[in-house]
């Protein structure tokens, strides 16, 4: 104990390995209690999810309060209007980045395209939905499914971008150049040389694309609005999965919020496995 | 020239090659486009307000649809106050995450935790709000509030911060809601700023015999300050802009009455769900508009001080390497 406190150089070190373990002890803690949450939100919404689900689930329509029903019709409805947003928005994507990284990439249009992406892939989700809001649903006077489809679009289109031009960028530059020196025009060798080489990649841009939105909420609340039956109609209000969710579980009624669990358990293993799916894709690229 | 020039390939070769480049041309102007379209209609939506309140709207605390009279401060606020309640729990955990990751954890559980990092950040955030309010809010009610409630009773100041109903929503819940959601983005853009680091640098300062806390706090975080302060801002502007995980538990009130913690509040992007769908046209709607706007400013602002402070430290890794 004395030969620490005379030779200050001993006590220095010691010092700092005991500032080193409470650094690394308080990592370790916030590590623990990162996966703590998480696990804990996952294991509720399991169990509960799990205990909400039956054959009426997928085969009902929403229930008025205390009575049977299902989500057939939010299902449907959520179904239909991402696969919709993602043939919308996906191409627009996909052409925009084709810019970004085989046109342009270094011009000013393409600096702030970039920069715009960014901002929009962050962009409150239920501004985009104030702005489908103002353009379209105030027009018609009209909630409706294709106003839902719009928003879910816009919220693709920078997905889309980010990933499919970080693909793009990976290609080599051989490739291109081999199918010039064999005179093919530009566009030819993009799409059969360039986007062919990428394939993988763009295919994880639009999984992931599809895996966001189909969670969204915010933006659908007041443009598809939502509704009790089914309906395929796109010009009329239109039920999605996320908007049943909010409502029901806001709800007193006992089965409403069961039925809520369900959803959000559907809604979970669904957005899960799509990221999943994305992620197996590009390994096996590399 | 006995043999006619080879078949030209249809003059719609070129054309058609003109015709994919300004496609993908539009495709880029259309989401520039975007940008200018959103702030346009919404301060076109916003006007009738903006014209009749200007900047009083961010002082008034009223919000009475039937009188039609609207000031933002209480949303305002509320929106604020979740998101500082959340970064202060979240930026401290996520830099404990991300030394982990790239310090400590053994290689073998390096990939498996980061990509159970990157999944979390893709849970909807319907689902951290419903579980907010069906099973955290009691809980933080039954063994937070209630305690902190006994302790403080009558003590002045400090008791008003536990005050309301033992019920679990409020600025705290949220927060924490809040908080819990940004970990993972925030996490793992702090862990991919540190990869950054050149190896050789904190080789050196271990091979001089520096701890691994010595090695991040003087080597990693001077080397990736500004990506650092980029993914807390990125974590910011998400928190500013979440709905879902907000409107379960805030409660909804336009109230500004007591600095309790676990009073029901209200924040822009709850206000704007609950009411917006419901609101008649007008002042109501064109009040709700302008919160839009002011929310749309202020990511707007955060989320481009943070690409700017990521690409400098893309840039300064290009020039030193």
């Amino acid at each position: 104990m004395s030969a620490v406190i005379l030779d200050p150089r001993e006590a220095k070190y010691a010092r700092r390995k005991i500032v080193n373990k409470v650094a690394v002890g308080l990592s370790l803690a916030a590590m623990a209690f990162g996966l703590f949450w998480l696990a804990w939100i996952l294991l509720e919404t399991i169990l509960m999810g799990v205990g909400g689900l039956a054959v009426a689930t997928f085969t009902q329509m929403t229930p008025p309060p205390n009575e049977v029903g299902g989500l057939a019709n939010a299902i449907y409805g959520s179904f239909l209007m991402v696969m919709l947003a993602t043939f919308l928005g996906a191409p627009i994507g996909i052409m925009s980045s084709i810019y970004l990284a085989e046109y342009n990439p270094h011009g000013w249009l393409a600096s702030i395209t970039r920069f715009v992406n960014d901002i929009l892939l962050s962009a409150p989700a239920i501004v985009l939905g104030l702005f489908v809001y103002a353009v379209v649903v105030a027009r018609l006077k009209k909630f409706s499914g294709w106003a839902g489809v719009l928003a879910l679009a816009l919220i693709v289109i920078p997905v889309v971008i980010r990933t499919t031009e970080n693909m793009l960028q990976l290609v080599p530059a051989g490739l291109r150049e081999a199918a010039y020196a064999l005179g093919a025009p530009k566009w030819k060798v993009i799409l059969s040389i360039t986007l062919k080489a990428a394939r993988a990649g763009v295919v994880t841009g639009i999984l992931l694309a599809v895996a966001r939105i189909a969670g969204e909420t915010a933006p659908l609340l007041f443009t598809a609005l939502s509704n009790q039956f089914w309906t395929s109609n796109l010009g009329e209000p239109m039920a999605s999965l996320p908007v049943t969710i909010f409502n029901f579980a806001m709800s007193p009624y006992e089965n409403w919020q069961h039925l809520a669990w369900a959803g959000v358990f559907l809604i979970t293993v669904a957005v899960l496995g799509l990221n999943i799916l994305a992620r197996v894709l590009t390994r096996q690229k590399h | 020239m006995t043999n006619p020039p080879p078949a030209r390939s249809p003059r719609t070769g070129p054309l058609f090659d003109r015709l994919f480049g300004w496609v993908a041309k539009g495709a880029a102007l259309l989401t520039l486009f975007l940008l200018i379209a959103i702030l346009g209609s919404l301060v076109v939506g916003a006007w009738p307000a903006i014209a009749k309140y200007g900047l009083g709207f961010f002082t008034s605390t009223t919000w009475d649809p039937v009188k039609e009279e609207f000031g933002g401060l209480v949303m305002i606020y509320g929106t604020l106050a979740t998101s500082f309640i959340a970064l202060l729990i979240a930026v401290p955990v996520s830099f404990g995450i991300a030394l982990f990751l790239t310090e400590l954890s053994p290689a073998w559980l390096k990939r498996p935790l980061g990509t159970a990092i990157e999944l979390l950040a893709a849970v909807p955030s319907i689902v951290y709000g419903m579980w907010g309010l069906l099973v955290f809010g009691p809980i933080l009610a039954t063994y937070v509030q209630q305690p902190l409630q006994a302790l403080f009773k009558g003590v002045p100041y400090l008791g008003a911060f536990f005050s309301g109903a033992p019920v679990g929503i409020g600025i705290l819940s949220a927060g924490i809601i809040l908080a819990i959601m940004i970990i993972p983005f925030i996490a793992s853009v702090m862990r991919d700023v540190f990869e950054v680091t050149p190896p050789l640098l904190k080789e050196s300062a271990y091979g001089l015999g520096a701890t691994t806390w010595e090695v991040v706090s003087k080597v990693v975080l001077p080397y990736t300050k500004a990506g650092v302060v980029g993914g807390i801002m990125l974590g910011l502007g998400r928190a500013l802009g979440e709905t879902m995980a907000i409107t379960f538990v805030i409660g909804n009130m336009n109230q500004l009455n007591s600095l309790s913690l676990f009073e029901a509040a209200n924040s822009i992007t709850s206000a704007l769900a609950n009411e917006f769908a419901e609101a008649g046209e007008g002042l109501h709607q064109a009040s709700l508009i302008y919160l839009g706007l002011v929310l749309f400013f202020i990511t707007f602002v955060v989320l481009s001080l943070s690409k700017i402070l990521l690409s400098q430290l893309r840039k300064s890794e290009g020039a030193k390497s």
